[in-house]
Parts: C-alpha cells; structure tokens; sequence
C-alpha cells in the first residue's frame, strides 16, 4: 500500500525537479551556471499567486483546458509504476486507458487553445494535433511489443515483468523499444528535436504557442501538468532500460528517481547536441520510431 | 412481442393519419407525436426482449411465394432495435422544430408519412427472419429516406444527392437478392433458421461469394470504402433529423445485414476475418482523411460516421480472424467492442446532427470557413456538440471510449496470443485504431473550433442563436442517454454479451461457446468507468478549487494576445482547411486535393488580385463510380439504336424473338 502511495506521491513532489534537471543540463552545455534545480518550483509558485487575463473571445472552454488536461495527467500517473514501486491503479487492458487519458488532456488543452480565435494558436493546435496523431499509434505498436513480450497487458505488469535476465535473452527487443519510446517521449512532451520549447518566436514552437494566452493560475496548472507528463514517459522509459533490481521500499524507490532523472538528464543532452528538425521532416522520425517498435514486435516472435 | 407489434401499429397508423392532415401545422403536430409514441412504446419492447430467456418470435403466413410474415427479436435483432427507435423518438422531437418554419410550404403530411414508414421498415427489418420479408422490409427503409433527402428538392445538389443514393440503394439490393436466391436455394427454404443450418461441406464452395455478395449488398448501407459514395452526398442533402436518423440507425442496417448474414456462413475463414479487418482500416482511415478536406459541417459529420463503420468493421474482422483461428476470449471482446460501438456511435452522431442542424438552422449554411465563434451565441449547442465530438473521437469518459476499449483488449489479448502470421494483423487493427482515434481528435477539434470557437469570420455567423426548447429537449436526451450508456458500460455489456455469443457461436461449432478469458470484459469495464470518472471528478475537484483561488484575486479581460499586431480582424483566424493542412499535406497523394492558388505579386499587391482555393475530391466516386456509369450510359446509347419508334420495326422484332424462341425451344426437345 506504503509502495502504491509513493508511486504516485514522488512524482506529484519530485516532477517539476526533472524539468530542473534538464535546464541544468543544457546551461552546462552552454557553459553557463544556469538557474537553480527548484527554479520551476518558484516559477509555478509565483503564477499560483496571480490573478487573471482573460481574453474576451473565450469561453469556458479556455479556462476549462488546462484543468482537465491537469485531471487527466494525474489519472494518467496513477498507472505508472516507479522503479520498483507497483502503479497505484493496474488491471489488465490499463494501457489503453492510459493512452487514451492523456489524449483527452490534449482534446481540451486544443480546444481552449482554438477558443482564444488567434492565429498562432490555432497554428500550435493544428500541429499538436497531428503530431500526436502519428505518435499515438507508434506508442501503441511499443506497447504491443511489450505486452507480447511480457504476456501482460497491464502497464505495470508488463514492466515489472521486465528484469536485467530479460535483457541477456530479449535485448534487441527491450533495446529497439526504448529507443522507440524514447523518441515519442520526446515528440509526447514537445521537447527538441520535435518541437523547442524554449524558443521565442511563436511560428516556430507546438505546444508552447498554444498556452499563449494562459497565464496566472492556469499557467501554473499547465506548467504543473506537463513536467507530470514527462515524468509520466520518463518512468516508463527508464523502467525498460534500468529494471528494478529489488522490489524493497526505499531501494525500488531511489532506483526509479535515479531512472527518471537519467532519463531527463539524457533528454538535456539531446536538447543540447542538435538541433529542432524542420517541421517536415517530423512525421519521419515518427514513423521511424514506429518502425524501431513493429521490427521489436517480430523479434518478439511466437 | 405485443408491445412490439403495438409500436409498429402506432407507427403505421401516424403514418396514414399525416398523410390524411395535409401540408401544414396539423400534419407537424400529428407526425411527430405518434411517431414520438410510437417509438417509446419500442424502446419498451426492445429492452424487454434483450433481456427475455426465450427470443419472442411471431409466424403468420404470406400469399407471397417462399415468404411469410416470420418475425423473432433475439439479442442480436433487440440490440439494433434500440437505436432505430432511440432516434426515431429523438428524431421526431428535433425535426417538429426544425420542420414548423416549413409549415405549408412544404408538404409536411407526406414528410412525416415517409419518415413513419422508414423507422418502420427498419423496425421490421431487424426482426424479420425470412428472406422474402427481410427483402420487402429493406426496399421500405431503403426508398422512404430517397422521399425524405428531396424535402428541398428546389436545389440542384439536393436533387443529385437523392439520385445518388437511390442508385446505391437499389445496386445494394441486387447485391442482396443474389446473395439470398443462391442461400435460399442451398438451404432449400426462405426462411433464415433453415439457412443457418446448411451443412457447412455444401455450404463451402459457395461461402467465398456469398460473402462478397453480402459484403457489397450490406456494405453499400453502411457506406463502407469503396461503396461508401453516397453517403456525404446524401447527409448535407437531407434535413438534419433525417441525417440524424440515417446516420445513427439506417446505416447500422447494413451492419446489422453483414453480422447476421455472417451467421448463415459459419464456420468462417481465417481470411474473412482479414478481409473485414482491411476494409475497416482502410474505411475508417480514408473516411477521416477525406473528411479532413471538406468544408461543410454536416459533410464532415457524413465522413465520420463512413469512419465509425469503419472501427465497427475493424473490430469484426478482429472477431472473426480471432474466432476463425481459435480465440474465442479475444472474438468475444471484439464482437461486443463493436455492438457497444454501434449504440455509442448511434447516440453521439444523432446528437451531433442534431448540433449541426441547430447551426444550419440559425445561420442557414454549415461552411465552417465562414462560421466561428457560435459558442457565444448558442452555448448549449456548442457545448453539447464539443462534448459529443470528445466522446465521439473514443476519449474518456465519453460512452464511444469504452466500446473502442473492448476492441482494442480484443486487439491486444489476440496479439499476445494468436502465431506471429496471425498476430500482425491484430498489431495492425490495434495501430490502425489508434490513428483513427487520432484522426478523430483532429477532425473534431477542427469542426468544434472552427465552427464555435473565436470570433465570427462573417455576419450571418454573429446572429446564429439557440434552438426552441423542443429541438434542445431532443438534444438533451440523446446527450443524458450516451453519459448513462458511459456510467452504465458494465451493465449494459452484460445486455451485449448474448448478442456476442450469437454471433461466436454462429463462427464455429467446434469452439466453446463460453470463452475462458483471461481478462474479465465485466471487470475490465468496471475498473475502466471508475478511472475514467475519477478523472472527471478529479477535474470539477480542481476547476472549484481554481474558481476560489481566483474569487479573491482580479480577473480581467482583455483582447486575445496577438503578437503586437495592431489591427487583428476575425478573417485573420486560422481557417478549417489551414488547421487540417498538415495532414491534407502527408497524404496529399492519397486524398488528391486540388489547389488554385494566383499569389500576390508587387510589392503593394491591390485587394482581391490573389486568390487561393482548395477541394478536395472523392476520388473514389471521381476516379471508379463516374467513369463506370458514364460507361454504362455510353453502352446503353447504343441500344437507342434498335429504339426507332417505327411500329413496323416493333413488329418484326416480336416476330424475330418468336422464331428464335420457337427455335430453341424445338432445339431442346429435340
């Protein structure tokens, strides 16, 4: 019980420090001292205690968005296992819910987005949209693989049943899975080389031009959801390529903080050595993820 | 089976009485409200006989050669019952109100006539279990909606349209008659429990076109690729609660057609099962990329629903490919995936319709280019149709989702489990759900946004206003019905599960009619409902909490952020086709969208000098149907020649056909 509390607890507490982790990162590249790991904790702190612009275009639908992107995120979380801690919710047939919770996060954060009529938005909405339309079935075969591989359809189950043994007998299995998991975490999460999420001209950026017009506690709901999501991929990322090698407490728990960690110092390091790809060349990539999860899939075999 | 007969009686009588009250407020007032009745009392019926032990069933004999009046409502028969009536109530609420502005100038007696006619000739076709009657049963449904199209029978493409769909009706059926001439003579009997019972060695040379034969005849109702060109035609056409009704129910029928036809056909080959699984894909792949494309609202609506028959044919070719190879937990999902898919679908898109109507009715045309902003002048029909767009793209805890997830366990558990040949196929409806569900989201973010988000792009769109209550009433209850259908999912599984069995034991005796399943679909759902829910909840939780955090603080408002811009007018809005434009762009080669586009030119180009316009074609109808029937037209010029109107050449063709027959026939005796 102690465990399934934890899994959910340490990310609502620790998320927003993965997001630190990856600015550190980057700023180390650039060889700069960069800000301090808590900084996004001050940052959504300081919108929590804001009031309100609202446009007058909108409606309810805009101040809706971003809470029931929140919503669905933490229901989405409640699936994830963390290192050696099981998921707070499993059951067999989870993976679909899972899928498709943080596909209505993105349903509303897209319609509060359209609903503020600007142009830029629209334009962030539009390839939201269609990015996550080719990720989703990318995520789906990667998922397929692992559950043929697992004999599991519960999202933990199917990575808990992974263990350092599996990788000496199914490693280019569990290898082309985590790279296919890792490149739709980085499209999921709008991070380089998908989207940039830092930049400042709004026609080149997906998912930061369609929160343009929140702001106050509605940016720090966004803000709050989208480190969540990320330590959402990055968990189960990392649970593949570090499996838990003692289902104890306080060790199963540190290993999956030091996972998900390493999983945002790795995207850091990608952020920094290239650069975002023309928006073109995006559904490339994707489809190559798809084809890293369907060539895992064969491998798994009969 | 009283009540059932009651219902149908209600509703022939209403259909008379409006054909006797003429063409005004009297025929409006009397159609709608026995109809209304009517269907309630079926709606009764219907649920009583999904949950009686024994099918209720009704024999009378019929002068006609091989029929009889056989009537028997099984689970299956119950199951499509529902939607059928739940629209036919809803429908005739809606269209009251939408029809009161029509009174006099159209004839509203035969409107209602018609419309009687056609919830009641799909009331019969569902039950009916002899193939005479089946066929006369579906000729009723199928011409009464041609009668219904043409209520605006003024406009060219309305006229088009009713033509269109007559033709695809009418080919459907021939399909049909085959497909029911050679089982009936296998079986050796008219009657549908004989045709179920033909051995399977006789059955066998004979199943690869008997199941293309009811492929084409049932697939052309329910507009699956490439037989599915009438169907955008026929939807804008129609007054919205006719597009309602045929869209929620009439081309379920074609559904309905194929599931029981693939009873007669049992045991079924593996291939079937791929066939179905392919056609789905492609139909619910396609239906939404062209539906991309297009511009009007109920046109798109048209393509979405082609897309849901597309998952209801993808999880049947799961079913059988699972049953046919040996997995009767994973076809069990499936085949209860896909009859939960088609009430969900039922619900969501008459209510969707319905929202759409309520715009055509406020603004006078669905352009979503020239709409916008509507949500601020009707928010109960933009709310009602964001909401049902949600649900309708399968997210939780919209009622579609938890259909789509019994597909989708159905998809997964056959993947684990089936050898790698078969298993890529499952991989492949799963990851092709997936993209549909994802398609889904962009079509009807795109539909919802374009046409209620913003600011008004013209004036029509800024005066739009809510429906009358009558036409909300109706809206209401197919929006409280699908919400009950998402909180009830477990329930009403257990109202789906014998109608699944029906069709796995119609596969293969040889399977064990109870599948032992690894994963409990009752559970499943249960576990699903109170997850999705929770979200739900966890979200009005946090919107109160963000409501008292902001009551103390100043909320103002303001003009919507752009950039710095100085003059930002509603034209300047992303468009329809600009937020589809990624998309239409990846798949330009597939969809075939044409562009005219004369750029600007000079450094102060004058006003009006550029232009740009984009359509996109069914390339279906376009590059197959057209040439086809232009060629058929070309052929049939040529007989013109034997038509000279000269009665002395009449006399010498009967004279020539006389002697060649008397040949023959001497030729044969001898």
């Amino acid at each position: 019980m102690t465990a399934r509390v934890l899994a959910v607890l340490l990310p609502l507490l620790l998320a927003p420090l993965a997001f630190g982790v990856i600015h550190r990162v980057k700023a180390r590249f650039a060889g700069r001292q960069g800000k301090p790991l808590t900084q996004i904790y001050r940052d959504i702190r300081k919108c929590l205690g804001k009031g309100a612009t609202i446009s007058r275009t909108t409606t309810w639908l805009f101040q809706a968005g971003p809470t029931i992107n929140l919503a669905a995120t933490l229901a989405a979380l409640s699936f994830v296992p963390l290192g050696g801690l099981p998921a707070a919710v499993s059951f067999p047939g989870d993976i679909f819910v899972f899928v498709y919770l943080l596909a209505m996060g993105r349903f509303f954060t897209i319609m509060a987005a359209l609903d503020t009529g600007s142009s830029f938005e629209g334009m962030g909405a539009s390839r939201e949209a269609v990015y996550s339309c080719l990720a989703e079935p990318m995520l789906f075969l990667a998922l397929m693989a692992l559950a043929r591989h697992s004999g599991d359809l519960s999202l933990s189950g199917m990575l808990s049943a992974v263990s350092a043994g599996s990788w000496l007998t199914g490693a280019p299995v569990l290898a082309l899975v985590t790279v296919a998991l890792f490149l739709i975490l980085l499209a999921e999460n709008c991070r380089v080389p998908f989207d940039d999420p830092t930049t400042h001209l709004e026609l080149t950026m997906i998912h930061e031009v369609m929160v343009l017009d929140h702001g106050g506690p509605d940016m720090a709901i966004i803000e709050y959801a989208q480190t969540l999501k990320l330590w959402i991929f990055a968990a189960v990322t990392t649970s593949l390529l570090l499996p838990a090698a003692s289902g104890a407490l306080v060790w199963g728990a540190l290993w999956g903080l030091a996972g998900v960690f390493a999983a945002a110092a790795a995207v850091g390091v990608t952020e920094s050595v290239m650069a975002r790809l023309r928006l073109t060349r995006v559904p490339p990539l994707l489809a190559a993820a798809g084809a890293f999860a369907a060539l895992a899939l064969i491998l798994v075999g009969g | 089976m009283p009540l059932y007969l009651t219902a149908l009686f209600v509703l022939s009588a209403t259909a008379l009485a409006a054909l006797a009250s003429g063409r005004g407020r009297a025929a409006n007032l009397v159609g709608p409200l026995g109809c209304f009745l009517g269907c309630l009392l079926g709606i009764f019926a219907a649920a009583s006989a999904l949950f009686s032990p024994t099918p209720p069933a009704l024999r009378l004999p019929w002068s006609v050669p091989y029929g009889a009046v056989s009537l028997t409502i099984d689970p299956l028969s119950a199951l499509f019952l529902l939607p059928v009536f739940i629209l036919g109530a809803a429908a005739a609420l809606y269209g009251r109100g939408y029809l009161s502005d029509l009174a006099g100038k159209r004839c509203l007696g035969a409107h209602w006539f018609f419309f009687c006619l056609m919830v009641l000739g799909m009331a019969l076709t569902v039950c009916a279990t002899n193939a005479v009657f089946f066929l006369v049963s579906w000729e009723i449904m199928s011409l009464a909606p041609f009668f219904l199209i043409c209520l605006h029978h003024e406009e060219d493409r309305v006229r088009t349209a009713a033509r269109t769909y007559l033709f695809a009706a009418h080919l459907g059926t021939a399909f049909l008659m085959a497909f029911f001439l050679i089982l009936g003579h296998l079986a050796g009997s008219m009657e549908f429990s004989a045709m179920a019972r033909v051995a399977p060695d006789v059955l066998r040379p004979f199943a690869p076109a008997l199941f293309f034969l009811a492929l084409a005849g049932f697939g052309v109702k329910a507009g699956i690729v490439p037989l599915h060109v009438w169907l955008p035609e026929a939807h804008p056409a129609a007054p919205s609660h006719v597009s309602a009704f045929m869209s929620g129910a009439l081309i379920k029928a074609g559904v309905y057609g194929v599931l029981r036809s693939l009873t007669f056909l049992g045991p079924l080959a593996p291939w079937m099962g791929q066939t179905l699984l392919a056609i789905g894909i492609l139909t619910g792949v396609l239906g939404l990329l062209a539906g991309l494309g297009q511009g009007e609202l109920k046109r798109f609506l048209a393509f979405s629903s082609i897309e849901n028959m597309g998952i209801v044919f993808l999880g049947l070719g799961l079913g059988v490919l699972a049953a046919a190879t040996g997995h009767p937990g994973p076809a069990l999902f499936a085949f209860a995936g896909l009859l939960f898919h088609v009430i969900n679908h039922a619900l969501l898109k008459g209510l969707l319709f319905f929202g759409a109507g309520s715009v055509l009715h406020a603004v006078g045309h669905g352009f979503m280019e020239r709409l916008g902003g509507l949500s601020k002048r009707m928010p109960f029909t933009a709310t009602a149709c964001v909401l049902a767009g949600a649900a309708i793209s399968g997210l939780p805890p919209g009622n579609a989702f938890f259909g789509e997830l019994l597909i989708y366990v159905g998809g997964g558990m056959a993947a684990m489990d089936m050898p790698l040949t078969d298993a890529v196929w499952a991989w492949t409806g799963v990851a092709g759900l997936a993209f549909i569900g994802g398609l889904s989201v962009i079509g009807f973010t795109r539909a919802c946004g374009m046409v209620f988000s913003g600011e008004p792009r013209t004036d029509d769109a800024a005066k739009a206003h809510d429906p009358d209550p009558l036409m909300r009433a109706a809206m209401w209850s197919l929006g409280l019905l699908a919400l009950g259908a998402a909180l009830a999912a477990p329930f009403l599984l257990t109202a789906m599960l014998p109608a699944a069995r029906l069709l796995l034991a119609g596969q293969s005796t040889a399977l064990p009619v109870l599948p032992s399943a690894t994963v409990n679909p009752e559970a499943l759902l249960t576990a699903a409902v109170g997850v999705a829910f929770g979200a739900a909840a966890l979200a009005l939780i946090l919107a109160f909490a963000r409501s008292r955090l902001l009551a103390r603080r100043s909320v103002r408002s303001h003009g919507t952020w752009d950039c710095g811009y100085i003059k930002p007018a509603p034209r300047m809005q992303y468009t329809a086709s600009s937020y589809a434009e990624p998309m239409t762009v990846l798949f330009r080669r597939l969809l075939g969208e044409k562009r005219r586009f004369t750029p600007p030119e000079g450094l102060f180009p004058a006003t009006g000098a550029s232009r740009f316009a984009s359509k996109t074609p069914d390339r279906v109808k376009d590059g197959f149907f057209v040439p086809l029937f232009s060629a058929v037209l070309t052929a049939c010029d040529a007989l013109k020649r034997f038509q000279q109107g000269n009665l002395n050449l009449y006399i010498l063709y009967l004279l020539a056909t006389l002697v060649i027959l008397l040949a023959i026939a001497l030729g044969f005796a001898s």
